[in-house]
Formats: C-alpha cells, sequence, structure tokens
C-alpha cells in the first residue's frame, strides 16, 4: 500500500517534470504544442548514446539532456514556433502533430524502433525497507530531484525578476514591450526551460517509462491530463495533477490491472466535464 | 423597409450558393469513369471514397461548426466495429449493415456531444482524444465481442440489395462506396446550404453574438455532431463491409491526426475539401510506401508541418477559385447586396 503510493509519487513527480514545460507553452504562451513528448524523447535518447555509446557516467547524461533538448527547443522556437504564436488552434495542433510524425519516424529511422535499455549506477538500483515501505532507490532520487525542481522552478517564477517579467509577456505582451521587457527573448528562454525539462524528464524516464520511438505519441495523453486538469495558470495546479494522475495510474495498474489506461482516460473526462477550465482555474487569467 | 424583399434576397442569396456547379458534374463523372477506366485500381478507389466520406464528416464538424476534434476515429471504429458484429451476428446484408452502424455511431455522437458543448478549445480536444482513447481501450479489452488485438475476421457480406455481389476485384465495392458517397455528400450539401448551415457558420465565428441573434449554439451543436459521427460511422461500416475485417487499427489516435491532415490538406469548411484532401492524401500515402515503406510517417510529417507554416489559406481550393475570379475580374457571389440592406 505505501509502496503503491510512494510509487505512485515518484510516477508523479516525473509526469511534472515532463508537463510542466507544456503547461507553461501552452497555458501561459496559449499555444498548442502536441510535440511536446519529442523533447522529451530527444533527452531519453541522448542519455541512452551517450551512455551506452560512450560510456559516460548518468549523472552526467542529466544535464547533458536538458542542455541538449533546451537548445533543440530553442532553435525550434526561433526558427518555427515563433511564428505560430498567433496561428489558430488549429493549425498549432497540425504543426506539432506533423512534427511528432517526423520525430517518430527519424528516430526509428537512426535509432531502430526497439526499447532502448540503460543500466544504472549500483548505487542507484536495488531497493531499501523504510517503516514497512519498499522504497527504490531510483524512485527516490527521482522525487527529491523532482522536489528540488519544482521548488526552484516555483521561486523562479514568483520571486525573480525573469519570472515576473515572464508573467507579464504573458498577460499583455503589447503593454510588456511597451515597459521594456524584450518578449521575444522570454519567449525564447522560456520555451528552451520548458523543452530542457522535459529532456531531462525523458532521461530520467528511461529506466521508468521506457523509451522507444512512439514515445511521444504514447505519453502525450499523460501530458495533456497534466496540463488540462491542472489547469494552466499556475506551477501548483499541474503539479498536483501529475500527483493525482501518478498515483492513480499506479494504483489502478496493481489493483485492477484488467481495465488498463481506462480509468484513467474516465478520470480525466469526468474532471473536464466537471471543471472545464481546470481544478485550478483562476479567474481573469489567460 | 418591409420584411418581404429582405427576405426574398436571403433565400435568393441561399439559393445561389447551394446551385450545383459545372466542376461539381465534372468531379462525379469522373470518379464514376474511374470504377471502368481504372479495373485494377478499385481497391485504392474505395479507400479513398472511404476517406472522403470520413473527412467530410469532420469538416462538418470543424469547418462549420468550429470544434476541434482530436478524437473522430472513434466514431469510424464504432461504425466499422458495429457493421463487422452485426453481420456476423444478425444479418450479412449490406445496406442494413450500413444504416444500423451508422445509427450506433451516431448515439454515441449524441451521447458524446453534450461533452464538447463548453470549455476552451483545448478542452474539446482534449475531451474527444479521451473518448476515443476510451473506446479504444474499451475494444481492447473486450475481447469476447470484438477480437482484442486480433481483430474480428471471417466477416462475409452478402450482395448489397440482394442483387449485386461483391467481386474479387472491388468494383462492387467502389461503386458501393462512391453511391453512399455521393448521397452523404448530397445531404450535408442540403443542409450546409440551408438557414441551419448559415447559423453554425454564425456560430463558429462568435457563438456569443449567434446567440443573441437567437441561433441557440447548444442544441445545433448536438444536431450536427450527432450527424457527423453517423457520417462517420457510414464511413467505418463500409470500410468493414469492403475489406471483411476490423482491426483494432479502425480506433488508432493515428487515424484522428490522419483524418485532420486529409482534411486540411483539401481546405476546410467546404465539404469537397474532405473528398479532394482523400485523393491527395491516399495517392501521396501509396507513392511515399512504395518508395520508404518504413518512414513515410516522416514525410507526411513534413507536408504537415509546410502546409502550416505556408498558410493553409493560401493553397486552400476554395481561396484560389476565389482568387482566379478576382483575377480574371468576375467577383465571387457574396453577400454584398443583403450586407447593403442591413446597413
Amino acid at each position: 500500500m505505501l509502496t503503491i503510493l510512494f510509487d505512485g509519487i515518484a510516477y508523479g513527480m516525473l509526469l511534472f517534470v515532463l508537463a510542466c514545460g507544456l503547461a507553461v507553452t501552452l497555458g501561459l504562451m496559449n499555444f498548442v504544442n502536441l510535440a511536446h513528448g519529442a523533447f522529451a524523447m530527444a533527452g531519453g535518447y541522448v542519455t541512452v548514446v551517450l551512455m551506452n555509446r560512450y560510456g559516460i557516467s548518468f549523472y552526467w547524461c542529466l544535464p547533458a539532456a536538458f542542455l541538449f533538448s533546451a537548445a533543440l527547443g530553442a532553435v525550434l522556437e526561433v526558427t518555427l514556433y515563433r511564428r505560430l504564436y498567433a496561428a489558430s488552434h488549429l493549425d498549432q495542433v497540425l504543426f506539432s502533430i506533423g512534427l511528432v510524425f517526423m520525430a517518430v519516424a527519424g528516430v526509428d529511422f537512426f535509432m531502430g524502433g526497439q526499447q532502448q535499455l540503460i543500466s544504472l549506477p549500483p548505487e542507484l538500483s536495488g531497493r531499501f525497507n523504510l517503516l514497512g515501505a519498499d522504497i527504490g532507490r531510483y524512485r527516490l532520487f527521482i522525487i527529491v530531484l523532482c522536489a528540488l525542481l519544482t521548488i526552484a522552478l516555483q521561486t523562479t517564477l514568483t520571486r525573480t525578476r525573469i519570472g515576473s517579467q515572464l508573467r507579464a509577456a504573458v498577460d499583455d505582451g503589447r503593454v510588456a514591450r511597451g515597459l521594456g521587457i524584450n518578449v521575444s527573448v522570454i519567449f525564447v528562454l522560456t520555451f528552451a526551460l520548458g523543452s530542457g525539462l522535459a529532456g531531462l524528464g525523458g532521461a530520467l524516464g528511461v529506466e521508468l517509462l521506457g523509451l522507444d520511438p512512439n514515445f511521444p505519441l504514447k505519453y502525450l495523453i499523460y501530458f495533456m491530463i497534466v496540463v488540462t486538469i491542472g489547469g494552466t495558470s499556475s506551477i501548483t495546479g499541474p503539479f498536483l495533477a501529475a500527483l493525482l494522475l501518478g498515483i492513480a495510474d499506479v494504483a489502478g495498474k496493481y489493483y485492477l490491472p484488467s481495465l488498463g489506461a481506462f480509468i484513467i482516460y474516465a478520470v480525466m473526462i469526468a474532471f473536464l466535464i466537471l471543471r472545464p477550465n481546470g481544478l485550478f482555474f483562476r479567474e481573469g487569467g489567460r | 423597409m418591409s420584411p418581404l424583399p429582405r427576405q426574398a434576397l436571403a433565400s435568393a442569396f441561399l439559393r445561389r450558393k447551394a446551385r450545383w456547379k459545372p466542376l461539381e458534374y465534372g468531379f462525379w463523372i469522373l470518379a464514376l469513369g474511374a470504377a471502368f477506366a481504372l479495373p485494377s485500381q478499385q481497391l485504392l478507389l474505395s479507400e479513398i471514397a472511404i476517406l472522403a466520406l470520413f473527412a467530410m464528416s469532420l469538416d462538418l464538424i470543424v469547418g462549420y461548426a468550429g470544434i476541434l476534434s482530436l478524437g473522430h476515429a472513434a466514431f469510424f471504429g464504432v461504425g466499422a466495429y458495429a457493421a463487422g458484429l452485426l453481420s456476423l451476428h444478425l444479418t450479412a446484408e449490406p445496406l442494413t449493415g450500413l444504416i444500423l452502424s451508422g445509427a450506433i455511431a451516431g448515439l454515441l455522437g449524441l451521447a458524446t456531444s453534450y461533452l464538447v458543448l463548453r470549455g476552451s478549445d483545448l478542452t474539446k480536444l482534449m475531451t474527444t482524444f479521451g473518448v476515443s482513447m476510451l473506446i479504444s481501450e474499451a475494444a481492447n479489452q473486450a475481447a469476447w465481442l470484438t477480437g482484442g488485438a486480433d481483430g474480428l475476421s471471417g466477416i462475409l457480406i452478402d450482395p448489397i440489395a440482394g442483387l449485386f455481389e461483391f467481386d474479387l476485384f472491388g468494383q462492387t465495392g467502389y461503386l458501393y462506396c462512391l453511391t453512399v458517397l455521393f448521397a452523404a455528400l448530397v445531404i450535408a450539401r442540403r443542409i450546409v446550404h440551408a438557414p441551419f448551415g448559415l447559423s453554425l457558420k454564425a456560430i463558429k465565428r462568435n457563438s456569443r453574438r449567434a446567440a443573441m441573434l437567437g441561433i441557440s449554439p447548444n442544441r445545433r451543436i448536438v444536431v450536427i455532431y450527432t450527424l457527423s459521427a453517423v457520417y462517420a460511422g457510414f464511413a467505418g461500416a463500409l470500410l468493414t463491409q469492403t475489406t471483411s475485417f476490423v482491426s483494432p487499427d479502425v480506433l488508432a489516435f493515428h487515424r484522428s491526426a490522419d483524418v485532420l491532415l486529409v482534411l486540411v490538406l483539401g481546405g476546410v469548411g467546404y465539404l469537397y475539401g474532405g473528398v479532394i484532401g482523400a485523393v491527395i492524401f491516399t495517392v501521396l500515402r501509396a507513392w511515399l510506401s512504395v518508395v520508404t515503406p518504413q518512414y513515410w510517417m516522416f514525410w507526411i510529417g513534413l507536408v504537415l508541418v509546410a502546409l502550416v507554416l505556408v498558410g493553409r489559406d493560401r493553397i486552400n481550393p476554395a481561396r484560389l477559385t476565389a482568387w482566379v475570379r478576382t483575377k480574371t475580374g468576375r467577383a465571387a457571389p457574396s453577400a454584398a447586396p443583403l450586407a447593403k440592406e442591413e446597413a
């Protein structure tokens, strides 16, 4: 019971790191980016290649995955995404689905369609017993890391200058520009940060979620659930939604394996009917 | 100003919009001719006709009601499974099966239409997506009914209305699909060119303003969503009946994405978009899967990205004809007299 709760929290934390970039692009920049999973996949594959081909330590792979995905995100933002901020949602959906298709086929071409495996450092594998709960070391590592990241994100967004600049740029780009805030630079940075976090999540998730070319499509629904249920007006909303989803998914798979992903979808639809704007909707926000 | 001339103007406007154009006649003659001119391509042609019907059904909600759907395959798949199960357990007569499958998909559409009435584009996207994933999961789990991952096979289809037997080359199949597509298009044409269709466009532009004009958005959206589901169900049933097989693939996500691409390729909001898109898409895919059998998805993705970046509107055939008209000096028929009257 406690083990399931623990695994669920680890899973939820991981989902949050994967999805929080999407919460920013989707919620704050109002861009329906279905290709978010592709950035996560990029991070995952960077880790796999670095570890298995060049034998680099897992701990160095994590920042590498972050940087690679962030750079990829920044390049794509400047060259492609930027043109579509004002486009209709249909255009954005088509564009990002197109990107996902290209990513899936491209990775299949270069890396092959099989599941990718990595071997974790010995101190992260295995489990130990604490207060009657079986605790996986790697899951504990994920929880601690993701919790630190979340706190850092939250403080950055609410306490620092760049955070308030971002909120200003999002709430009203024109006025923010008028106040001397360089909105496009802020957007590039934010997009890169979101993609980088997705890449980090992808790297962390190789062991937990698995990694194959269909990753962006397989986990798209989870990212979207986190963002739609959590609402997009804050970081806390998606965070709680991710935790809920993680626990519900792990518990559902454990107790009712025959129903599979059924519960998740049903719960999501129920939520969307009751709270179409998300669980934690801020009145007046955009 | 008396209400009479305005009404006459309005109905004249509607009639002019609803008139059959020469290009349309040409298209259908070509489509019919293909049944005899391309005997070796009948299966591909049936595929095009089915995809065209599916895309047209999506056009009804995306192009006319402005509801973004990422889960339209739900209705297609339900229609396909319904047709398969009906022919296995009830009757192998295709017309009855077709109508019943459409009705079943329509019921599902009616039930789920209430989910797309609220919330933003994103919420609608997620609910439609969620519903289709839910149904896909259900079909996968209920193996006793649907055959699970293996799908339904061993479906035998009787001759259509007891008269026309399905032949090996698929000519009957193609003519059957084409007839259904034609009938569906004629009905859809009537509907979207009626005041009802105009009111849908008003809702798409601005639902709050439409409500102020006395149009009830919710009821109309429910109606058109249900109709769209019926059409998608027809398309699914046609697929089952012409291929005698149902695979769980009919409910897959990529089908919902593909049909959106098809519709966008042809252009949104004038019914023929789905048909034209289906021709382009199927030919493109057939060609790509010969050139790069494993990686055709990449090129489809590239087409999507390029399409959006270039701007869908610029390559939309409806806009193109309007553009050609203005260039050649013939003004496109518009609502100008009506607008003047309003002023």
